[in-house]
């Protein structure tokens, strides 16, 4: 099962090269993210075995972040069959050679969250850089080659950083009489063993490493530019699943260090860098004049309260896993609806868009819901989750770090709340109400009414999956 | 053979020294493919002859590092039409100085880590972290894109250097070490085929503003 998740994508985006037809192309698509989809379940239902002496397992948590892979790609795939329309007569890459990079993307992405050896996990990472820049250059102009540049610059070195990280943990595990095997298995069973001096390097390279491609500040900067010129439905699936999936090799490297003891330090840290992550996208959200720029910045803010939930351990972890759930939906939702604005008003600018409400009513409406829902307001699944973070670090007396929390959370509220309702209400442009595809907003529909019902009830079978997940990094729900 | 590993070493440390202190870049990417090459031996000498995998990766490394990556940055070069890097960000004595400081830095990180097992050469460790170091500072202190890629490319050295370290201990190191030229490949690729210079008019990397925020009002 595991290989039919990974192989599918592969051998239908190596069909994709050779095809010119562009309804072939579709179909291939739709076809295999709905195919992944359907494993994707099956794998809930019943649990692959893990495969290469166990190289290759779907654990608690990478079965919750291949899920959030999986539905993100069949939902950005819907979306994308209206893109290809609206973008035929404007310049870009060859749809042959973006379909296929599209799908090598779905199975480096798979590949992430089903490595459970670091030297896999680190590979999948790098691959999953090299499937996606070439989806950012789709427009082929000026800015989207400085925005791939950008992407594959400072990601590169960031995953160099990851290596090092990678090789300083295989010399922890260096010791006498016979080395440890790097895989996650072998690094928590044989914990004890592990120089903790090396570790803890080994901890922090990782986290840089990895903290870059997951949009960490201070290393977020090629974040904003890859979102904004990057087509919708794939600044989706960027913020929605890739962010996610650096986010796991952070979390596999807690996994590991939990175990080691030195838990304590690694939170310490994650902590940090929540915090200064949330800091600086609440700063640099207050002034905001390009729309997809704005919602980059907020997937900054919101990687930040991931890897604070995480970093605080117990309650927290859990409901930092909730909220990647709920903040991949969500992002997700609203990168699709900027994708039908700049379609209506031709511009990501926030200056040229407003009226939304009278020339495109039914986006604007679910441009407002997911305004609440990114925002955290309640009914919406994000509300739960940002709240048990709060209530984690008020339960461990971190008084502090709550203030510092709540006062980012409002300060990203505000600098959005100004740009998404100037561009809701205001005068409507003169050209009057434009029809809205149904298949533009079919998407958006289902995603937000997704992070509807995780606000109203969390299912049984998430919520085991999520406690047990939480679990594995030393965070049992006290 | 402990003795060889540490004179090859010192002749890696002493041509980072050179890259950031030359400015022409063709010299640049010479001194980093005798780099390259020299690390590609380094397979031959740390693990034993017994099977042929050494034999392969130094060969596959020589290859990559010594040759098809240089060759790839020199033709990126002629097209870009640029001779060398007039004004960067740190002066190039001043890199030179930076360079001695990290190397002292090197050896004080050393001291402060011992590694738990012995290593098969005593100054392995220092260059790798001062590769490294050098790297980085390349990478922030240049302003055009090749001479990020050298910058890159120096990091990478050091970090294939630490995987040997490795090597007679845990499978795979020096194989994912290799990898990451994949990614050097892509970025040279990236310069040669989508014409950087030519949609920029420049390599210019400092001069990629385009994109920024709070675009002025």
């Amino acid at each position: 099962m595991i290989i039919g998740l990974i192989l599918i994508p592969v051998l239908a985006g190596v069909a994709c090269l050779f095809l010119g037809n562009s309804r072939q192309l579709r179909v291939i698509l739709i076809a295999v993210a709905l195919l992944h989809l359907i494993l994707t379940i099956l794998c809930w239902i019943f649990p692959p075995a893990g495969l290469w002496q166990g190289w290759l397992a779907l654990d608690e948590a990478g079965k919750l972040f291949l899920t959030i892979v999986s539905v993100l790609f069949v939902g950005s795939s819907f979306y994308l069959l209206e893109y290809f329309q609206r973008e035929a007569g404007s310049p870009h890459e060859s749809e042959s050679v973006f379909v296929a990079c599209l799908l090598f993307f779905l199975a480096t992405m798979t590949l992430v969250t089903v490595s459970q050896h670091f030297s896999l996990l680190w590979v999948a990472i790098e691959a999953t850089t090299l499937a996606s820049a070439p989806l950012i250059y789709f427009h082929r102009n000026p800015q989207s080659l400085e925005a791939t540049w950008k992407y594959l610059l400072i990601c590169s070195v960031g995953i160099a950083l990851a290596l090092l990280g990678t090789f300083l943990m295989a010399a922890a595990a260096t010791a006498s009489p016979t080395p440890v095997e790097l895989s996650i298995a072998g690094l928590t069973t044989n914990a004890q063993r592990l120089q903790p001096a090396w570790l803890k390097a080994a901890f922090l390279f990782l986290l840089v490493g990895y903290g870059t491609k997951m949009g960490l500040a201070p290393l977020h900067s090629w974040l904003p530019d890859a979102h904004s010129e990057a087509p919708s439905a794939v600044s989706a699936l960027l913020s929605g699943a890739l962010l996610n999936c650096a986010f796991l090799g952070i979390f596999r490297t807690l996994q590991v260090c939990s175990a080691a003891g030195i838990g304590e330090f690694a939170r310490q840290v994650l902590i940090a860098f929540g915090l200064i992550s949330m800091a600086f996208a609440a700063i640099f959200l207050l002034r905001q004049a390009d729309y997809k720029r704005m919602l980059a910045y907020s997937s900054v803010e919101h990687m930040g309260i991931l890897t604070l939930g995480i970093g605080l351990g117990g309650l927290g972890s859990f409901a930092g896993l909730l909220h990647a759930v709920n903040h991949s939906l969500t992002k997700a939702l609203l990168f699709l609806l900027a994708g039908n604005i700049i379609f209506a008003y031709r511009s990501k600018s926030t200056e040229a868009v407003s009226g939304m409400f009278h020339r495109i009513p039914a986006t604007a409406v679910l441009w407002m819901a997911g305004f609440f829902a990114i925002i955290g307001f309640p009914p919406f699944g994000t509300f739960i989750s940002e709240l048990t973070i709060l209530r984690a670090a008020l339960q461990q007396g971190h008084g502090w770090i709550a203030a510092a929390y709540l006062g980012f959370l409002s300060l990203a509220m505000i600098g959005m709340a100004g740009v998404i309702l100037k561009m809701l209400y205001g005068p409507a442009p003169a050209q009057g109400q434009i029809r809205e595809s149904r298949l533009s907003l079919v998407t958006p529909i289902v995603f937000a009414a997704l992070v509807l019902v995780l606000g109203l009830v969390i299912p049984n079978f998430l919520s085991q999956t999520l406690t047990t997940a939480a679990g594995l990094a030393g965070g049992a729900v006290r | 053979m402990r003795e060889w590993i540490d004179l090859l070493m010192v002749l890696v440390a002493v041509t980072n020294l050179a890259i950031l202190g030359v400015s022409r870049l063709r010299t640049c990417i010479r001194l980093s493919a005798i780099q390259g090459a020299m690390l590609g031996c380094l397979p031959l000498m740390v693990a034993p002859l017994e099977s042929w995998t050494p034999l392969l990766l130094a060969l596959v490394t020589i290859a990559l590092k010594g040759w098809v990556l240089p060759a790839l940055l020199e033709r990126s070069l002629v097209e870009a039409n640029v001779q060398r890097e007039v004004q960067p960000f740190v002066g190039y004595n001043a890199s030179i100085l930076i360079g001695v400081i990290a190397i002292a830095a090197s050896f004080w990180f050393n001291t402060r880590l011992p590694l738990p097992f012995d290593p098969p050469g005593t100054l392995m460790i220092p260059t790798a972290f001062f590769g490294v170091l050098v790297g980085l500072f390349i990478l922030v202190s240049r302003k055009i894109a090749l001479n990020q890629v050298i910058g890159y490319l120096v990091l990478e050295n050091g970090i294939y250097t630490f995987g040997l370290v490795l090597m007679p201990h845990q499978t795979l190191m020096v194989e994912l070490g290799i990898l990451l030229d994949l990614f050097v490949g892509v970025f040279v690729m990236g310069i040669a085929i989508f014409q950087i210079n030519r949609e920029f008019d420049h390599i210019d990397a400092d001069r990629m503003t385009g994109l920024r925020d709070w675009s002025d009002e």
